[in-house]
């Protein structure tokens, strides 16, 4: 399940209503990615999405997730508006029969989404506010999968 | 009528996000918005700047129905 949100989750309570009840799950892989603030400068991150086509897209790329490594299930948690350092800004949760598939394809998914999901990043600082592409590490991660 | 949203960089080149324009076709929109807005169609000849019609991503030409929404998608950066 993909949720967008312009408001703080609560990874801590996504993260048990995924894990809870399953059975035949024998892992469960999260990860959680914070906006980083810089020292002592004000900084925000602000995500823009495209209602509708961004869950959409990253949803499709979450299913070949699913296929790739045979997961039991995936969601995904994202931020999007304002975002203060220290924030949530990204849950991804990923379940599978053993560790492997599940720490796999959890790393994947991030690569995939700090490189080509329908977002866009502004970040305000105090030399005022730019748009931010993907860094060439994003793209050198994104590309170790192909 | 077509609805027309922009996002990224294209929405603060343009200076608005969203706005109606009266156009058939993609082509003629972007007709329209070469005279109105010769920056923006500038910018949306940038590589990487995708078109989606009511949110599927079209190559070339596409037909605009009544109340159809396109959006320029700037190349996505990612989270």
């Amino acid at each position: 399940m993909i949720t967008l949100t312009d408001v703080p989750f609560d990874p801590g309570a996504a993260l048990n209503a995924f894990s809870d009840g399953r059975l035949a799950s024998g892992a469960v892989v999260s990860f959680l990615g914070l906006a980083r603030g810089e020292a002592n400068q004000p900084t925000a991150l602000e995500l823009e999405a495209y209602g509708g086509f961004t869950e959409r897209e990253i949803g499709r790329f979450a299913g070949e997730a699913m296929t790739r490594f045979g997961l039991d299930d995936v969601a995904i948690v994202h931020r999007f508006g304002v975002i203060a350092p220290g924030e949530p800004i990204v849950l991804v949760m990923t379940a599978a029969a053993h560790r492997r598939e599940a720490f796999e394809a959890c790393d994947y998914l991030m690569d995939y989404l700090k490189s080509r999901a329908p977002l866009w990043k502004k970040e305000h600082g105090p030399a005022g506010a730019r748009w931010v592409e993907p860094t060439s590490r994003d793209l050198a991660d994104i590309a170790r999968w192909d | 009528m077509a609805r027309v949203l922009l996002f990224g960089r294209l929405s603060d080149i343009a200076g608005w996000h969203e706005r109606p324009f009266e156009a058939a076709s993609l082509s003629s929109l972007k007709r329209l918005i070469a005279d109105q807005a010769p920056d923006l169609a500038t910018a949306l000849d940038a590589p990487g700047v995708q078109t989606a019609v009511d949110q599927i991503v079209v190559r070339g030409e596409a037909v605009l129905s009544e109340g159809a929404e396109v959006a320029f998608l700037p190349p996505m950066s990612g989270g």
